[in-house]
């Protein structure tokens, strides 16, 4: 799928050219677009925001370095991700914290509540007992405002690895084969991991318009 | 032929969006939502998530004030000059 957060960047032969040309906006542009979601990667691996900042800093100080040699056996992105993977991982084996990437628990509990659904003793057991309710369609810029902040607060609270894993594939607009490369994981672990994020994150959206319609 | 139910298939929507059901699973996937609205509506309600996660991303950092957004969003403007700092020092030399 083509990414929104990246529909604005040229092609990579154009990028890379642009960078080895001293284009300062070209790395003004890749600084303001990927910072976000590498501050988020690092801080999966670092222990403090001010740490997953300098990461980012060291991340984009190689990038500046590396770019003559740049090969282009991968795409950019990958290739900067990758440098801050790295980066990350040296420091977070320094502070001591090593997060690991898989997790035989979450694996293997239910996405959505079981009470949500009938059980053995009812007539179609598995099946929607509490199926959910239509969503409103966000009108006007205060609800889109809102539904933002709404967001912004359940990616915080999901468990590092998801949050990763959504933020690179659904708001960077990474695709699945980017995001296994940056991480060094499986496609069915990442899969898992976007899978718990997105119903986490449904689930808030949930909540939110439930509360918002009894308050109406 | 085996059947899903609905908490199977609210599982199986991730691997859907994916493409990466095998066309038996797929074709049992789509059958169950054909008939049930409830998995329907869930996986719109998916879809719909990862949409507005996606606007979240176009609207780029810094864009916007909201006080809920965390501290993490994006480099603070002092680093974001040093690094373009260090951009020019780089090529001049």
């Amino acid at each position: 799928m083509e990414s929104f957060a990246d529909g604005g960047l040229p092609p990579d032969d154009v990028v890379v050219a642009a960078l080895r040309a001293g284009d300062e906006a070209m790395f003004a542009t890749l600084l303001d677009t990927w910072s976000r979601g590498m501050l988020w990667l690092a801080r999966s691996h670092v222990s403090t925001n001010d740490s997953a900042q300098e990461v980012v800093q060291d991340t984009w100080l190689a990038v500046i370095r590396g770019i003559d040699a740049f090969e282009g056996r991968s795409s950019v992105k990958t290739w900067v991700y990758r440098i801050l993977v790295n980066t990350a991982r040296k420091r977070g084996v320094r502070e001591n914290r090593v997060v690991p990437w898989s997790s035989a628990f979450e694996h293997e509990s239910p996405t959505v509540e079981p009470a949500r659904f009938q059980d053995a003793d009812d007539l179609l057991p598995g099946f929607w007992k509490d199926a959910p309710a239509a969503w409103p369609t966000p009108e006007g810029e205060v609800l889109a405002t809102e539904m933002r902040g709404l967001i912004t607060k359940a990616l915080a609270e999901l468990p590092h690895r998801q949050r990763v894993v959504i933020t690179l594939r659904d708001v960077e607009g990474c695709t699945s084969e980017e995001v296994c490369e940056i991480l060094e994981i499986s496609p069915a672990n990442q899969r898992v991991l976007l899978h718990r994020a997105r119903a986490a994150v449904r689930g808030r959206l949930e909540e939110y318009f439930e509360t918002a319609g009894r308050s109406a | 032929m085996k059947r899903f139910s609905c908490d199977e298939v609210v599982e199986l929507v991730t691997a859907y969006l994916e493409g990466e059901l095998d066309e038996t699973t797929r074709c049992l996937f789509a059958e169950h939502l054909s008939g049930c609205e409830g998995c329907a509506r869930y996986l719109g309600q998916i879809r719909a998530t990862a949409d507005a996660l996606g606007a979240l991303g176009a609207s780029g950092p810094g864009a916007g004030g909201e006080p809920s957004r965390p501290p993490s969003d994006g480099l603070p403007q002092s680093a974001r000059e040093r690094l373009l700092a260090a951009f020019r020092e780089h090529r001049r030399s």
